[in-house]
């Protein structure tokens, strides 16, 4: 019952109602309108009849007086039917005829019209309804013909009974009909509110069930599906971040504050306490940095930067940031190459994007190593470092590789994670932030990153969809 | 140079103070935005430091102010937002150079000094000279002692940054923004690597160095003998 009265209070039900209603109004309008004009109709054509006999009788009686018209009047009265006659003479005496009187309703409108009457010879039975006309013959005498439509009006009566019952009939099914839409409506949207209560109370993994109907409710349930997912991604990716500062960070500041406290509590002379500040300056630095990575990389995540992204040559970039870091290179002892495909453009941001590629050049300066191989024909050495940007299937892509120990197949995907750094590459510096940065960069332009073997060594492949310049006006 | 610093926080403002003070500067503050922008309108000032979120007024809302009613005070905006949209908001306000917190107090320092050598109409200059380095900025030649020194396009630049500066100490982050225009940190030492290329060519014959490492700090061009 709670169900039904639940029903009955929605939208759906509320909707339905209303449709019923301006249905029923307009149904009953029309149908009202062809019964007035099918009963017009019908009187009219009975008149048309009434006239046209009149006027035989008029005939009859230019031809034989009277006397030849009380004959045919008498004759025609005794056939069985509708059909109704009186003649009367001068004070109002029946001649002929099947009518026991003349209809007071007919002389005060001797046009015609219709009339109740009683047959001769029934009286006493009920009155039935007739449409007629009179005609004054000569003398003051009357005659009145007309037509029982009593049938007729039965018959519309009828009718008119019918499609009663069958308006009452549509407006029971209309209404229940409503009731079993809504509850339907309810029952998928209460799937939809039981979704968002786990989720409220915690549990994040809840989802919309989808019936398969493709309807607008499916594609509903479809959109806030995806939007749960995001939002669950956002919601680890925030946790994550916690997690790392609570670890990563927490880790160097406590190193920090002992380190300050020590030297406090040992003492020392002045050099001792400059040692031991610049140390804490240059810690500080790093975390910093460590800190600003971690803050981009959450933001770029979130979506919460480059809204204005601009044209941007990729090409132009990379041999800047090639260019830049080409000495460094160089001091390392190793071989750079650098191979740019001219005037590739995609939608970014130039500051993001350099970012990124200097991140891909620096771990390729911290894990590669020089003196690589010769190649196979042994003429001259393989570079260390190689760098090439090409368009492969309307997607741009950028892939460095290096020639150190590479990163196992098992441990790429972690790679790309923020602070993962993996077991060979703890002895050195770094946040282990860079390979994450790069990631966010790539998503944020609609982008990927890949990590791949080199053989030997790590080959960084970034895509990034290159601008349509037809949508581009 | 005169230095107003508007800043809520009070111990970075008087740390501000204080070290602009030991290195020959005067320095005002005001601690909120309201009184910031009544004091630049008032006063002189070289140059202006302000914070992005500060009580009564934004620090933007200030500095748009101000640039409205022509004002063109070099200004520094301190914030810790440093996104690249952040960076491009500040920047559009009417800021002129951006330092996200923390940050290093050499860094503000050599910032502002640049900021307030920049407001001397010194950009139309075509030649730099430190002592007998010259730098012809139209025909883009390097001579010292009247020799011709080749400086690959990029090394020019850095070494035109440098001399405009001369006497300034430039840090890093300022070399890598005015001369390949990207503002991340660089976890390695690019930077120097550059420069250490620029001095070979520029003061490794010659007895007097002119390029020197400021530590801590940056790099200064300057003439030994002043």
């Amino acid at each position: 019952m709670t169900a039904i009265s639940k029903a009955l209070g929605t939208a759906a039900f509320r909707l339905t109602l209303v449709y019923l209603l301006i249905f029923m109004i307009i149904a009953g309008a029309v149908i009202g309108y062809m019964f007035w004009r099918t009963n017009n109709l019908l009187t009219e054509q009975v008149m048309q009849t009434v006239g046209a006999e009149v006027k035989g009788l008029r005939e009859q009686f230019s031809v034989g007086g009277v006397a030849l018209l009380e004959q045919t009047v008498e004759r025609r009265a005794l056939r069985p039917g509708n059909n109704l006659y009186l003649l009367t003479n001068s004070q109002g005496v029946r001649l002929a005829g099947n009518l026991n009187r003349v209809p007071p309703r007919l002389v005060e409108k001797p046009s015609g019209g219709v009339f109740e009457y009683t047959r001769l010879g029934y009286e006493g039975a009920q009155r039935r309804m007739a449409v007629g006309s009179v005609l004054g013959v000569s003398g003051g005498a009357l005659l009145i013909v007309a037509r029982d439509i009593e049938d007729q009006r039965n018959f519309t009566s009828g009718s008119r009974r019918i499609f009663l019952w069958s308006f009452a009939l549509l407006a029971l099914v209309g209404v229940g009909g409503g009731v079993m839409i809504s509850r339907h409506i309810l029952a998928r949207i209460e799937k939809v509110n039981e979704t968002a209560q786990t989720i409220i109370s915690g549990d994040f993994s809840g989802r919309i069930p989808i019936t398969g109907a493709d309807d607008e409710l499916d594609r509903l349930s479809e959109s806030l599906n995806r939007m749960l997912t995001r939002i669950e991604q956002l919601m680890s990716g925030l946790k994550e971040v916690s997690d790392n500062i609570a670890h990563d960070l927490k880790t160097p500041l406590s190193r920090m504050r002992n380190r300050v406290e020590g030297a406090l509590r040992e003492g020392g002379g002045e050099d001792d306490y400059r040692e031991v500040l610049e140390r804490t300056i240059e810690e500080s630095d790093e975390l910093i940095k460590t800190f600003n990575a971690l803050l981009s990389i959450a933001r770029l995540e979130a979506g919460a930067v480059g809204k204005s992204f601009q044209s941007v040559s990729l090409s132009d970039i990379l041999r800047d940031v090639g260019e830049l870091y080409e000495p460094l290179v160089d001091d390392g002892g190793m071989k750079l190459q650098l191979h740019v495909e001219d005037g590739v453009q995609i939608l970014g941001d130039r500051q993001l994007l350099g970012q990124a590629m200097a991140n891909l050049f620096e771990n390729a300066l911290k894990y590669g190593v020089s003196g690589g191989c010769p190649d196979k024909k042994g003429q001259s050495m393989i570079a260390d470092i190689s760098v090439k940007l090409d368009v492969v299937n309307s997607e741009a892509r950028i892939s460095v590789s290096d020639r150190g120990p590479g990163i196992p197949e098992g441990d790429r995907a972690r790679a790309l994670k923020r602070f993962v750094r993996l077991e060979d590459s703890r002895s050195q510096p770094g946040s282990g932030l860079g390979l994450s940065l790069v990631a966010a960069v790539a998503r944020l332009h609609g982008g990927d990153v890949v990590l791949e073997d080199a053989r030997p060594g790590l080959r960084v492949v970034l895509s990034f969809p290159i601008e349509d310049k037809s949508a581009h006006s | 140079m005169r230095v107003l610093i508007i800043e809520d926080d009070h111990e970075t403002a008087s740390f501000l103070k204080k070290s602009l003070k030991e290195n020959g500067h005067i320095a005002n503050i005001a601690n909120d935005g309201e009184l910031g922008l009544q004091l630049a309108r008032d006063e002189n000032f070289d140059v202006l430091i302000v914070d992005r979120m500060l009580p009564k007024l934004d620090g933007l809302s200030a500095i748009s102010t101000l640039r409205a009613e022509g004002d063109q005070t070099p200004v520094l905006i301190l914030s810790a937002l440093g996104d690249v949209d952040d960076r491009v908001t500040g920047l559009r306000a009417g800021g002129d150079d951006y330092l996200t917190k923390p940050y290093a107090y050499s860094e503000l320092l050599a910032r502002i000094e640049a900021l307030a050598r920049r407001s001397q109409p010194e950009e139309s200059e075509t030649r730099f000279v430190v002592g007998d380095l010259v730098l012809d900025r139209l025909s883009h030649k390097v001579t010292r002692s009247d020799e011709t020194i080749v400086l690959q396009p990029r090394e020019f630049r850095l070494l035109e940054y440098l001399m405009k500066n001369a006497g300034q100490v430039v840090t890093r982050t300022m070399l890598l923004e005015s001369v390949w225009d990207y503002h991340f940190d660089p976890q390695t030492n690019v930077i120097d690597v550059h420069i250490s290329r620029l001095r070979s060519k520029i003061d490794r014959n010659y007895e007097v160095p002119l390029l020197h490492t400021v530590r801590g700090a940056g790099y200064v061009i300057r003439d030994s003998d002043l």
